[in-house]
């Protein structure tokens, strides 16, 4: 394995090894709204993006249906519509490769493949990443479903702060690109604004639209 | 909790997860469109950033240990720390403030 793959190796590891720290979370909290383990591994393996799983069991333990519960977590799910698009061209497999290579399509393996500067790095990135992820999310999942309450409230360890940290660490490399920031700023912007009126998983889906500007400056570039 | 429930949303989160690659495929794609793909995921994490620092469970604005510690892992990200460091930074800083 040459250096440069060697980068991504670590950097993948890195991101997974945190993210199964936030993983050992969730398995706490999936038994504790009253999943089996299980339902707790399902959840990870099969559905296998972290933020729609929370809102899923988030809305169990405060009383809701497994079918009310649905909605929020496909809200939240929607974003991963929008990456799967943008990392498209990189699943350059079989038919069958690339649509097992779509369940990696996450927040995380999409940023660190998004972080590269060429086509390449950026297959190997998002693989590396969604492996890593996929691995050390279900050992997490695992460990914090069997431990269940004896590990105490997650936020207690300042686990819910992992999220934001980690999503600022990967959102960073891919402000070099030209338009990201005022793409990042208009994102939150709408997001901000749209918080107060609209169901959890909305605002971020919705921020897609601050790509607008660059989408139009784009048609003026091929017309001219 | 129900079986039925969960496979239902693994069902539709994979299939929202592979849309992309079904419906490009091997197309080859404009270049100005693609460079409007390359940025999506920028906003959607800038969103996600907002959202999941300073709004609570229930969908309210909140200002608690998450700000702080998102703060303290800016700066860290800003002085190119590594990953794993800024995350568990993050998660120490708001447990501190918590535990006080």
């Amino acid at each position: 394995m040459d250096a440069a793959r060697r980068t991504i190796l670590r950097d993948a590891v890195g991101v997974g090894v945190a993210v199964g720290v936030y993983g050992v979370s969730f398995g706490v909290l999936a038994v504790g709204a009253g999943a089996s383990v299980a339902q707790a591994m399902a959840l990870s393996l099969l559905v296998f993006t972290g933020a729609s799983q929370f809102a899923f069991v988030g809305v169990i333990a405060s009383g809701g249906s497994a079918a009310a519960a649905v909605a929020p977590a496909l809200m939240l799910a929607a974003r991963n519509a929008i990456y799967g698009l943008s990392l498209a061209p990189m699943l350059t497999g079989s038919r069958l490769a690339r649509l097992l290579e779509s369940h990696l399509v996450i927040d995380e393996s999409t940023a660190m493949a998004r972080a590269q500067d060429s086509p390449e790095p950026a297959r190997t990135a998002f693989l590396f990443t969604g492996l890593a992820v996929l691995g050390c999310w279900n050992a997490g999942t695992l460990v914090g479903a069997l431990a269940g309450g004896g590990i105490g409230d997650p936020r207690d360890l300042g686990m819910d702060a992992m999220f934001p940290a980690a999503f600022l660490a990967l959102l960073s490399p891919q402000l070099r690109r030209p338009g990201a920031p005022r793409a990042a700023v208009t994102g939150a912007l709408i997001a901000a604004a749209l918080v107060p009126i609209t169901p959890p998983g909305v605002p971020i889906v919705a921020a897609v639209a601050a790509l607008i500007p660059a989408g139009l400056a784009a048609r003026r570039m091929v017309a001219a | 909790m129900s079986w039925t429930a969960i496979l239902l949303l693994a069902a539709a989160s994979y299939a929202l997860k592979a849309l992309g690659a079904v419906l490009i495929g091997d197309r080859e794609i404009r270049a100005p469109v693609r460079a409007v793909l390359d940025l999506a995921p920028v906003p959607l994490l800038a969103a996600l950033i907002l959202t999941q620092t300073l709004v609570s469970t229930t969908g309210a604005y909140v200002i608690d240990a998450r700000l702080p510690a998102v703060g303290v892992a800016a700066l860290l990200v800003w002085q190119r720390a590594p990953f794993l460091v800024v995350v568990l930074a993050a998660a120490a800083t708001a447990a501190l403030l918590r535990a006080l």
